[in-house]
């Protein structure tokens, strides 16, 4: 048993390793003009070959997880995010036989990487599905979602090479800020992760009592308080003092350490950024836009709608039909306005827009392109904001 | 259209809706919670009605709005899509084809690689149509009726979706039936009857190799299984108006989460599940100094149909002057949080003689906030077992502090509830169909595309263009087949060019 779960999160480790060598390989493809096409090409193969391998560490992951905790490891952030990263390889996978595009890769693998990374900041341990969650619905629904977005995601990839590639660097405008502005999130994204490994790694831990509905309850920090709950107390000693309490208009539970760690992203992901803006003494954009100097536009503009027009049909089944006939089952209600549905609606209808906008011809290219970017936003707001700020029936763990 | 839809559901999600309104709130009257809670933000969200959003009189006017010009909309275009394609000719102007994103010009061309090039587009399963040596291969002509289809689908869903505001289609109840009890279906007019003939919930133990981890870390009992044992009657034809129904029994159910059950068109659902509700309590009389002493008297409550007074043995007289169902202690006070018994509470006034005019005043009451206090949650765990023994720890308070006498809980009998859903939807084979035609349109547009190439000979030579909804990445690599190895040049990417 766990002698299972070990070769599980090995396997899942060995994955991430392989998409970052594989990361590397797709650099290769495209770094330098003079390399020969051959070498190249060779990398290019290479390259997708390890994404493969790397694929199936993680779907080896997937299954021996599944075998160990007797269902599929879909139920709780951790596992559902690590399962949307590994979609988001196997979309890629697909749309790289499709049209052999590697520069995809050097952009689809971080974020996938990026994707997993997120997920591994939630307790990782096996938990146990609570009735409602009991059935066999749970894989159809979940996998079918996760697959879809996947798809979907590629089509933001595609979208955030068009505009990096195509937008003007030379002056500022209101479109270099507003890509630098999503370059800026995903530093933060970044910023989150580095703060919360380090932390983790070093154990820290700072307890806070504080009230909630009339109860006490306590919290535990797994970064140095600089926001304490509102009217909490520090119950933990020899560690750093909260700098100041978190406003009372945030509710819920953990109002205080969400936050916390909200702020604790935003200033290493703003360190970094600045970092970077400061040793390379340009946008974020106008460097990677340097690598993008050999792609055809109209190929990743193909390709971005391509996968809104796979990836939409996968997530309406999933997305919407499946999980209805699901709350059908468990609840005798297809359809409850829980906020998870309504985004997963706005999502639906958002791309839905999207396919009817193609139809006319303004709204190709860099339109388009936008359009995924905010497609992206829309569906990790569901996954990100609605699962841990907005309460829910899909509030996992 | 769409976008207010849009902008509008998404305020709906800021805070819960009316029905999501957390247990656990201070209070669940939405003119309470939302205010409290959320201040002004939550008085502005309930002033202008965003609880009930969904519901609303403007959310559904927008949704039928969204129906009327889908059904305008395909219309509006197919009729002339339709007309298009049936008269789709082979024969197009030179300049109709030099637009065309796809496109070349070939200037000598044989016959034997128009024909070459005729018989590999039909090897790739296009249909071709020649019309004096003008060619046109078309393939997946079908996908252009995939958006048709698709809202036809979803005019479908937004029909049922209106039918189901009506209570012929659609009826949702719920009761509420304790261990042994029989009772009355609502929402069936009395024709069917359930019993609850046990009430079933396990939990995870925490010893489970697999999930010992998380529970550790959730510190708290996850139950695994909640299900009723249930037997469902039918009331029979009665001859006599009035007289006694017979009650038929149609079948044994195990009800529990994603299990329904499902009998004449009605399906019922576990939904919820209420462990320790108070049936009766006893109470036994003290002296307040002598805690080893025998009990001066004792009385039971039966928490269904309480009095006002009980009379004991001993002659002592007991008046019921405060009785809180369900006891709760706040910020602003003691109230009864609603009128089921959960926590019973009580404040007794004491009179020794049936005469006397001086009484005691004590409270009594709060079992489970002394079980909580215990460490024990009510809501998975069963208290009858430990009942007597909880019920000592509960406070039996002298406000005084001059009390003679100390009335303490003796025992308790406890009921488990199981709640249940009762619906029945005939929109649902609506919502099915409706999402398959959907789903067939959806795959059909998106999965397939339609392709068309032309062959125009000319007089020295020949001009190809090629036309498709999406997929140009398809078609070309389609061209390039066809045209391997002949002398027509490969069409250019008008697009990419400038």
């Amino acid at each position: 048993m766990s002698s299972l779960i070990e070769t599980s999160s090995t396997m899942l480790f060995t994955a991430f390793i392989l998409y970052l060598v594989a990361t590397f390989f797709f650099g290769f493809t495209i770094k330098d003009k003079n390399v020969e096409r051959k070498q190249s090409n060779f990398a290019g193969k290479l390259a997708i070959t390890l994404t493969i391998i790397g694929f199936i560490a993680q779907l080896t992951y997937f299954i021996t997880r599944w075998m160990a905790s007797g269902h599929a490891p879909v139920s709780n952030m951790f596992e559902f995010v690590t399962f949307l990263g590994m979609c988001l390889v196997f979309a890629f996978i697909i749309i790289y036989f499709i049209y052999k595009l590697s520069i995809l890769g050097l952009f689809a693998l971080p974020i996938a990487m990026l994707i997993i990374a997120y997920a591994s900041m939630f307790p990782t341990d096996i938990a146990p599905l609570v009735p409602s969650l009991q059935s066999h619905w749970l894989q159809i629904h979940v996998t079918t979602v996760a697959l879809g977005q996947g798809i979907l995601f590629i089509s933001f990839v595609a979208g955030l090479i068009y505009l990096i590639h195509g937008i003007d660097q030379s002056t500022r405008s209101g479109r270099t800020v507003a890509l630098e502005a999503v370059m800026y999130t995903i530093f933060l994204a970044i910023g989150f992760i580095i703060i919360s490994s380090v932390f983790n790694a070093m154990n820290y831990s700072a307890t806070f009592e504080y009230r909630l509905n009339g109860k006490t309850e306590t919290t535990e920090y797994t970064l140095p308080a600089i926001a304490a709950p509102y009217e909490g107390t520090l119950l933990t000693e020899d560690v750093m003092k909260p700098w100041f309490e978190t406003p009372s208009w945030m509710h819920g539970a953990d109002a205080g350490r969400k936050f916390n760690t909200v702020i604790w992203s935003f200033l290493t992901g703003s360190v970094l950024y600045g970092l970077v803006r400061l040793l390379f003494r340009k946008r974020v954009a106008a460097i990677i836009q340097l690598l993008l100097k050999n792609i055809k536009p109209d190929l990743v503009d193909e390709i971005n709608y391509r996968s809104v027009a796979i990836g939409f049909p996968v997530f309406t089944l999933g997305g919407l039909i499946f999980a209805a006939i699901w709350a059908q089952i468990a609840w005798g209600r297809f359809w409850g306005w829980d906020p998870k549905e309504v985004w997963a609606l706005v999502t639906w209808f958002f791309y839905a827009a999207y396919l009817h906008l193609r139809l006319s011809r303004g709204w190709h290219g860099e339109k388009s392109a936008w359009l995924a970017v905010i497609g992206f936003g829309i569906i990790m707001f569901n996954l990100i904001v609605v699962n841990l700020v907005l309460a829910g029936l899909h509030s996992y763990a | 259209m769409i976008v207010i839809a849009l902008v509008a559901s998404g305020i709906g999600t800021i805070l819960p809706q009316e029905q999501y309104i957390p247990a656990d709130a201070i209070s669940r009257d939405p003119q309470v919670f939302y205010p409290e809670t959320y201040g002004i933000i939550g008085k502005i969200y309930l002033q202008m009605g965003f609880h009930n959003l969904y519901s609303s009189w403007w959310y559904l006017i927008i949704i039928a709005l969204i129906g009327v010009s889908l059904v305008i909309c395909s219309i509006d275009r197919f009729v002339p899509l339709y007309r298009a394609l049936k008269r789709q000719r082979a024969k197009r102007h030179a300049s109709f084809l030099s637009r065309l994103r796809f496109y070349s010009e070939t200037e000598v061309v044989t016959d034997d690689d128009i024909a070459v090039v005729k018989e590999r587009l039909k090897k790739q399963r296009y249909k071709i149509k020649e019309e004096d040596g003008h060619i046109v291969a078309e393939k997946g002509r079908f996908s252009r009726w995939g958006p048709y289809v698709n809202h036809i689908g979803l005019i479908i869903i937004l029909i049922a979706a209106l039918l189901r505001t009506t209570s012929f289609f659609f009826i949702d109840d719920y009761v509420w039936v304790r261990e042994g009890e029989l009772t009355v279906v609502p929402g069936t007019d009395g024709e069917y009857y359930i019993k609850n003939e046990e009430f079933i919930l396990d939990t995870y133990s925490s010893e489970d190799e697999r999930f010992k981890d998380a529970l550790a870390q959730e510190n708290r009992i996850i139950p695994s299984n909640f299900q009723t044992n249930a037997v469902i009657y039918k009331a029979g034809e009665s001859e006599v108006i009035g007289a006694e129904e017979e009650l038929v029994k149609v079948d044994d159910f195990e009800i529990s989460m994603n299990e329904p059950a499902k009998f004449g068109g009605f399906t019922l659902y576990q939904q919820g599940y209420q462990l320790n509700e108070f049936s009766k309590m006893t109470f036994k009389v003290y002296e307040m100094n002598d805690p080893e002493a025998e009990a001066l008297g004792e009385f039971t409550i039966d928490l269904f149909d309480p009095e006002t007074h009980y009379e004991l043995d001993n002659g002592f007289q007991i008046e019921v002057a405060e009785f809180y169902p369900d006891y709760k202690l706040s910020e602003d006070g003691v109230r009864s949080e609603t009128n089921n018994s959960n926590n019973p509470a009580f404040v007794f006034k004491l009179y020794s003689s049936p005469e006397s005019e001086d009484f005691e005043i004590s409270f009594v009451g709060d079992v489970i906030g002394s079980a909580k206090n215990l460490g024990i949650d009510p809501t998975v765990v069963d208290l009858q077992p430990m009942g007597n023994v909880v019920g000592t720890f509960a406070p039996s308070i002298d406000a005084t502090g001059e009390n003679q006498y100390r009335i303490l809980i003796d025992s308790i009998d406890f009921d488990r509830k199981s709640g249940l859903s009762i619906k029945k939807d005939r929109t649902i084979p609506f919502f099915m169909v409706g999402a398959i035609i959907f789903m067939i349109g959806v795959i059909q547009g998106m999965y397939w595309q339609h392709r068309r190439i032309w062959l125009h000979p000319k007089e020295n030579g020949l001009l190809l263009a090629g036309h498709t909804n999406k997929n140009w990445f398809g078609l070309k690599k389609d061209i390039e087949k066809a045209l391997e190895g002949t002398s027509i040049k490969m069409v250019d990417d008008q697009n990419e060019d400038e």
